[in-house]
């Protein structure tokens, strides 16, 4: 373990952390035993509570709302990987009546609550007289709009990254903006910064949740349906534990394929400081 | 502009809330966050598995759900009854200390080990190299993105608004029984947000030049 914060342990040393991690592993543990002991005494593990969900119907509805979810977070981001380039576009434009804006755009639309900007969408038009407005569109439109412009300063971070030799060449040999961007720049931005995309792609499926405050009907919208049925003595806990399960796998499933990109592409590139504040940026 | 003056104790006591949420949450957040990234590289392999699990397990749990957790979960357990603003920081405080754990855990990384190893080799103690040359470094790298994960938690603070908390996101909630247009207060809101988000932004560009490690 090559760690700049300690030394190699000797024989002291390692009893000491031998007693140490015995202690630890006692106290979270008795933690752990708490939770399970007050959901034990407060009969949140009773087949009264766990009843509701063994009915195929309840089945269907919790699949229905996984599918309510994946939609958003499909068509989200597809959305916001296509409006990310088209504003990295605008971003690093050299006519500055273009990138101004478009700088403006992005720092604004990553400012604003993600909440906020669904709800604008969502409690906002439709008294004004838009009508198409419906949880659906409020929940993907403000995905889109706020990680659309993240991802454009990921793409630009990544471009940032690469040597500016390379473009250099490019012109040299006589080639023109465009071609310069599509064929030197973009692809070796997206390689490298294929990890932060995938992460980023995580933020968007957990950012669906939000989707349950502006009634859009998915997963977390359906656990506190189920939750305050009393007449199934309103299994919340129960709800949440299923819940919780489903998109907690879900988004270990993206961040392992993160994991298994930013192997495979580990060249050194996305190692600069500024990419890890953009992976931090995104909670 | 009516709207805002005509209702200006409603947005004083929603923003009002939101920094409180916001300054307990940080504050909280940075205890604990501390406390789990410190295990995340500590030499004892127990307290490794515990830190990453709980980093992993977390980070991957949307905001909205570890609210419902507190705001629904919480109060079903029989335990000493709470509000929903404790609940609510709670609940932030717990997903916000996992970025605070993973930013230091990245701080120190960017210390090169052979820093380390130099300190160790011309005989300072480790209470030395740790003070002299490892913290100060890995201190100055980590503010930067430290401030980005308290902007993202002023943002997160809105999630409260689901679930009860009269904050800055429940203004709207709070004023359409006034009958006030739900765009223009929605669109104020998000002002002051830009607002406080900016001058996070100003601070952290400051720090960011003035803490530079040239390398």
């Amino acid at each position: 373990m090559s760690n700049v914060l300690f030394d190699a342990p000797g024989p002291r040393a390692l009893l000491r952390h031998k007693y140490i991690g015995v202690l630890t592993l006692l106290v979270v543990a008795g933690l752990l035993g708490f939770i399970i002991f007050r959901f034990i005494e407060t009969d949140q593990f009773t087949a009264a509570k766990w009843e509701l969900f063994t009915f195929p119907l309840v089945h269907v509805a919790i699949f229905k709302a996984l599918l309510a979810t994946l939609q958003a977070f499909g068509v989200a981001a597809v959305l916001s990987l296509a409006l990310g380039l088209l504003l990295l576009i605008g971003r690093v434009s050299q006519h500055r009546w273009i990138s101004r804006p478009t700088y403006l755009f992005i720092e604004l639309f990553r400012a604003i609550p993600l909440l906020i900007l669904m709800m604008i969408m969502y409690y906002g038009l439709p008294p004004l007289g838009v009508t198409f407005v419906t949880p659906f569109v409020a929940v993907v439109t403000g995905l889109t709009l706020y990680n659309g412009s993240v991802l454009a300063e990921v793409f630009r971070a990544g471009i940032e990254s690469l040597p500016k030799g390379q473009s250099e060449a490019a012109y040299a040999i006589g080639m023109r903006k465009t071609q310069v961007m599509r064929m030197i720049l973009l692809p070796q931005a997206l390689r490298a910064m294929a990890p932060v995309i995938v992460s980023q792609l995580v933020v968007v499926l957990k950012d669906t949740a939000l989707g349950f405050i502006v009634t859009y009907q998915e997963l977390l919208y359906l656990a506190k349906f189920y939750g305050t049925q009393s007449r199934y003595d309103s299994p919340i806990i129960p709800a949440a534990i299923i819940v919780a399960t489903i998109y907690i796998a879900l988004c270990l499933l993206l961040a392992g394929v993160a994991k298994i990109v930013e192997v495979r592409t580990k060249r050194g590139y996305a190692k600069n400081v500024k990419v890890q504040e953009l992976v931090n940026e995104t909670a | 502009m009516d709207t805002l003056l005509n209702n200006l104790d409603v947005f004083v006591d929603g923003f009002t809330l939101t920094l409180q949420l916001f300054l307990w949450a940080a504050l909280f957040a940075l205890i604990l966050g501390t406390i789990v990234g410190a295990m995340r590289v500590s030499p004892i392999a127990p307290m490794r598995w515990v830190g990453t699990g709980y980093v992993n397990l977390v980070r991957n749990t949307p905001l909205t759900l570890l609210m419902f957790f507190f705001a629904f979960g919480y109060p079903k357990l029989d335990l000493p009854s709470v509000g929903y603003t404790q609940l609510a920081i709670m609940a932030l405080s717990l997903y916000t200390a996992t970025y605070v754990a993973e930013t230091l855990r990245a701080g120190i990384n960017t210390v090169p080990v052979g820093q380390a190893e130099a300190s160790r080799a011309i005989g300072l103690t480790f209470g030395q190299s740790m003070s002299f040359v490892l913290l100060p470094q890995a201190f100055r790298a980590v503010i930067p993105p430290m401030m980005s994960v308290f902007i993202a938690l002023l943002k997160n603070t809105t999630v409260a608004a689901g679930f009860s908390v009269a904050e800055a996101g429940y203004i709207r909630a709070n004023l359409s029984e006034r009958g006030e247009p739900a765009i223009v207060v929605l669109l104020w809101v998000a002002f002051f947000f830009v607002l406080l988000v900016g001058v996070l932004s100003y601070v952290q560009r400051i720090l960011e030049n003035r803490l530079k490690v040239a390398r």
